[in-house]
């Protein structure tokens, strides 16, 4: 992998320099005290792991999955059309590695036999520029296998203390870094030594941690667990676990009609499998009837089935669930009591 | 990492295609069967499907919902859609009229395995509109009569008013190579001269022989349960009883999670399980 230098200092003139390539989105504050990746028209506003400022409210999906997208436009006279409408390149700067990863972990479920054509003529008009983080209390991307990347970016850079050092990941980003002329520079053994150093310093980082070996199995021993009703009863079924989290793409698909009563648009937006109506069939019939019974297939779907599809579990330890659960729920320590607590008590025991 | 060169990314699996219907035959109050047609002629003649798949159907103004294909692939150039009147959608199809257009994509779903179940006897067992998916298989084996050894329907509705099919399923009582038990649960006026009961009582008169055939069942839940019961009983491996689910598939591609039932979606990987999948993903009934 091709691999140069961008000292500190340049930047911001890096990230103009982006602007050729599209319009430059990064994380910038938003209020007081969140951030969210926003278009970038002061590249001194940018983000860059500020202490309080690690994660951003919202991940990347919005770019690919919008939380609303117009589908189609019908009407009895033309019937139905794409509604896509074709958008400008973008460079997104400032991604984090849980967030890539997240991003190649959407990409498996919107392809695969049918690919939904919405996401990905979004998908292909976005690069992605990583850039390496220290992580904070809550996350646990190191758990969760997601602390580095080896696809999935245009660029990466990694934080060597008076730079970083840039890895290139696509022939698109080769063309950045090869027009950005002498804002890039090689790199020496103090940098590489940096680097490793930084390297083995990071496991020692994380404050959270979690085993997720074997809790598919120990998951269908405890489905009868008290702690699903438990956690039914304090969960409010808010849905913002579904709406933060950078893996969760269920959405719901309404028609909007015209006046006219036959005219319309497709829409469909973010949905979660916490919210009522999720399972509800044709006739009122509800598969999911009780809170517990959705906390319990939200928590299975990121940790056990999602593992069945795809060989790793959709969670990529970003902390954003914890982080903003209204109900105070630590979803880390969900599954550390699940798999460490080996008093709980089971209602009812396992038929044959 | 995805290629997006891909010349897949471009076709748009969630655009319907217009479609018309041709004709509608009253069955029940409010269950009507639709015979319908895609208006491009080339993709009426090129959609094929397999007993068991579903399609999108769209009504103007009102939504999208999942309607099962009741016709056989052995028949072509149209398909046949039983449609109940059960919400939103599916009133406004009532409501279309002859020659309307609609919105259709599909099919999707995986269907009957019905390479591996020819060679061995297949027995059908329906209950009220589940009728509709095994109408499909029903047909297929029929017209692939030879592909089969015992072909057996057993069929049970409430009563007479909600009987789907009544002078097509009557009439094959007098075909010999297929065995054809009908039943009603109540039959007030006794007008009804067949048996009246459960589908479950028509096992006493039928010789299965579990390690030659393949069951494939669809109806309300309580059914399923007698009725699996019931095969157990008689020896079946839990791999040759086929179910047929429902679920609220929004999207149709495995993509919207609505239908998902543990790490399966019943869109893609159903709406056809075996009983040794339904043991393997709960809250499945």
């Amino acid at each position: 992998m091709k691999i140069v230098k961008l000292p500190k200092n340049k930047t911001n003139d890096f990230i103009e320099h982006l602007q050729s390539f599209g319009e430059v989105h990064a994380p910038q504050k938003k209020g007081k005290k969140s951030c969210a990746f926003q278009p970038v028209t002061d590249p001194s506003k940018v983000l860059i792991g500020e202490e309080g400022f690690l994660r951003t409210i919202l991940p990347l999906k919005k770019y690919f999955h919008k939380p609303v997208d117009t589908l189609l436009k019908f009407s009895p006279k033309t019937g139905f059309e794409d509604a896509y409408e074709e958008e400008g390149n973008k460079v997104i700067f400032g991604v984090h590695s849980c967030d890539i990863h997240a991003i190649l972990s959407l990409d498996r479920v919107f392809s695969g036999k049918y690919v939904d054509t919405y996401y990905f003529r979004r998908r292909k008009k976005v690069a992605i520029i990583g850039i390496s983080c220290v992580p904070d209390d809550l996350c646990y991307c190191q758990s969760m296998g997601t602390s580095f990347v080896e696809e999935g970016f245009d660029l990466f850079l990694s934080d060597v203390g008076d730079g970083y050092l840039v890895k290139v990941g696509t022939s698109l980003g080769d063309d950045m870094v090869s027009s950005a002329g002498d804002m890039m520079t090689g790199y020496g053994d103090s940098d590489i030594n940096e680097y490793k150093r930084r390297i083995n310093e990071f496991p020692s980082l994380f404050k959270t941690k979690v085993d997720e070996a074997d809790l598919p199995a120990i998951l269908d021993m405890e489905y009868k667990s008290e702690i699903w009703e438990e956690m039914g009863n304090r969960c409010f079924n808010c849905g913002i676990c579904s709406m933060v989290c950078p893996t969760c793409f269920c959405f719901d698909v309404n028609d909007e009609v015209c006046l006219d009563g036959e005219t319309g648009e497709r829409k469909r937006c973010w949905d979660s499998c916490l919210f009522k109506s999720h399972a509800m069939v044709a006739g009122g019939h509800n598969f999911r009837e009780s809170r517990a019974d959705r906390f319990k297939h939200r928590f299975l779907h990121k940790h056990q089935a999602f593992m069945g599809d795809f060989g790793r579990p959709s969670c990529v330890g970003c902390g954003r669930c914890t982080q903003d659960c209204p109900a105070d729920i630590h979803f880390v320590g969900m599954v550390k009591r699940i798999k460490d607590d080996i008093t709980c008590v089971h209602s009812g025991e396992e038929e044959k | 990492m995805i290629d997006f060169a891909r010349k897949s990314l471009l076709d748009n699996p969630y655009l319907p295609q217009q479609c018309r219907i041709v004709a509608s035959t009253p069955q029940t109050d409010d269950t009507m069967l639709f015979r319908v047609r895609l208006e491009d002629d080339r993709l009426a003649e090129s959609f094929s499907h397999m007993p068991g798949q579903f399609v999108q159907v769209t009504v103007m103004g009102s939504g999208e919902c999942p309607i099962s294909i009741a016709s056989s692939p052995t028949r072509h150039g149209f398909i046949d859609l039983c449609i109940r009147k059960a919400g939103r959608v599916t009133d406004a199809f009532h409501n279309l009229g002859q020659n309307a257009l609609f919105g259709l994509r599909g099919p999707y779903g995986n269907g009957y395995p019905v390479e591996v179940m020819e060679g061995n006897s297949l027995l059908i067992v329906a209950g009220g509109i589940g009728m509709a998916p095994l109408r499909s298989l029903l047909w297929y084996a029929l017209d692939h009569r030879s592909r089969f050894k015992d072909v057996i329907l057993m069929y049970g509705a409430r009563d007479q008013e909600d009987f789907l099919f009544k002078g097509e399923l009557l009439s094959l009582q007098g075909r010999d190579d297929v065995k054809t038990l009908l039943v009603v649960e109540k039959d007030p006026d006794n007008s009804w001269e067949g048996d009246v009961g459960f589908v479950t009582e028509l096992f006493d008169d039928v010789d299965l022989d579990p390690e030659t055939t393949y069951a494939a069942i669809c109806g309300p839940p309580v059914m399923y349960k007698n009725v699996i019961d019931k095969l157990l009983d008689c020896g079946f491996s839990k791999g040759r009883i086929l179910m047929s689910l429902e679920r609220k598939m929004k999207c149709g591609i495995g993509k919207c999670m609505h239908c998902s039932v543990g790490f399966k979606y019943t869109c893609i990987d159903g709406p056809i399980f075996t009983y040794w999948d339904a043991i393997n993903m709960r809250e499945i009934i």
